[in-house]
């Protein structure tokens, strides 16, 4: 079952990336563009029976590796719920 | 005294601290793979700086979950002393051993030059024969190093007195220029509530000879090396390796 992670940094976290990349947006002429925040996506094909527990793994896996509860937060969707 | 110095697939300083403990302070030391379950009779450990598994994922994510980490835990658990330098100190953060996480410099740079820390702490295993308030000149080479914990951690890390070196300039002045990486409370190093794990960014072990431009790093290599005799009155390093192998088990 096709489930996506993605992770992003806590809101209260600077993010120098994503402040880099605003900058280079500003100098394209992008100027409506207040502000990035990067991240980081990640696809599971997980074999299971349903959709909660294809969920469930991915929190489980979120929590123990995909992201650094310190600085990340994150979402799940699977099969774009 | 025996260091055993780990080695991820990665580890690129793992030499440096062989040499530092071995040749230049005359000690016992190990090469310890990381996929071996124990840490043999080791009295210190080292996790050296380098890329840990390609620093995929996060820097030391990967590395958190080899087998020698659990040895490293339950060793740094009964008191035995560890170090984690630069990569190390990623590799105790992921793990847990230590408080906090690592974002990228401020500014994105890869810092590869001489800074200066302050030791703010003289009663840890690796600063026992440091001066409080001592400025050290030691190279630091990362481009993740910019310390951060919520302002709960960081509020419980000053009071216990756990931040062990600061950045500061050549006069011992905490200043923001003399920051290299936009770490909070310019922290360059910090320990564990039992002060007996450590984890810096700057490269103690590349500072231990005038000749590769200072000899600063080599106190917190003799601070662990003169503590060995109080500590072992009350841990005993290779009981806990044993201790770890029955657990393996």
């Amino acid at each position: 079952m096709r489930t996506r992670v993605f992770v992003t940094l806590k809101p209260s976290v600077f993010d120098p990336q994503g402040t880099t990349v605003t900058d280079a947006l500003h100098t394209l002429g992008y100027a409506s563009v207040k502000d990035v925040r990067q991240g980081k996506y990640f696809e599971l094909d997980i074999d299971a029976a349903s959709s909660e527990e294809a969920r469930r793994l991915a929190s489980e896996a979120a929590d123990k590796l995909l992201a650094n509860p310190v600085i990340e937060s994150y979402r799940v969707e699977v099969d774009g719920r | 005294m025996k260091f055993a110095v780990v080695v991820f697939p990665g580890s690129n300083c793992d030499h440096d601290a062989y040499h530092a403990v071995k040749h230049v302070l005359s000690q016992e030391a190990e090469f310890v793979w990381h996929k071996n379950t124990s840490l043999g009779a080791a009295d210190a450990v080292i996790l050296p700086g380098g890329f840990a598994h390609g620093d995929y994922l996060r820097t030391g994510a990967i590395a958190r979950f080899s087998p020698i980490m659990q040895a490293v835990t339950a060793f740094a658990a009964a008191g035995g002393p560890v170090i984690g330098v630069c990569n190390g100190f990623q590799v105790l953060l992921e793990a847990g051993l230590l408080p906090g996480a690592m974002l990228r410099n401020r500014g994105l740079h890869f810092r590869c030059e001489y800074v200066h820390v302050r030791v703010e702490e003289t009663d840890t295993a690796f600063t026992s024969s440091c001066r409080l308030g001592q400025v050290l000149r030691m190279p630091i080479a990362h481009g993740e190093g910019n310390y951060y914990a919520e302002p709960d951690v960081l509020e419980r890390l000053e009071r216990n007195r756990q931040i062990v070196f600061r950045y500061v300039n050549a006069a011992g002045e905490e200043t923001d220029e003399s920051n290299p990486n936009g770490s909070i409370h310019n922290i360059a190093g910090i320990t564990n509530e039992a002060r007996n794990v450590v984890g810096l960014m700057p490269h103690p072990e590349r500072a231990c000879e005038l000749a590769l431009g200072s000899a600063d790093g080599r106190g917190l290599f003799e601070s662990v090396i003169n503590g060995l005799g109080d500590r072992s009155a009350r841990t005993v390093p290779s009981s806990v390796a044993a201790a770890v192998g029955v657990l393996e088990q």
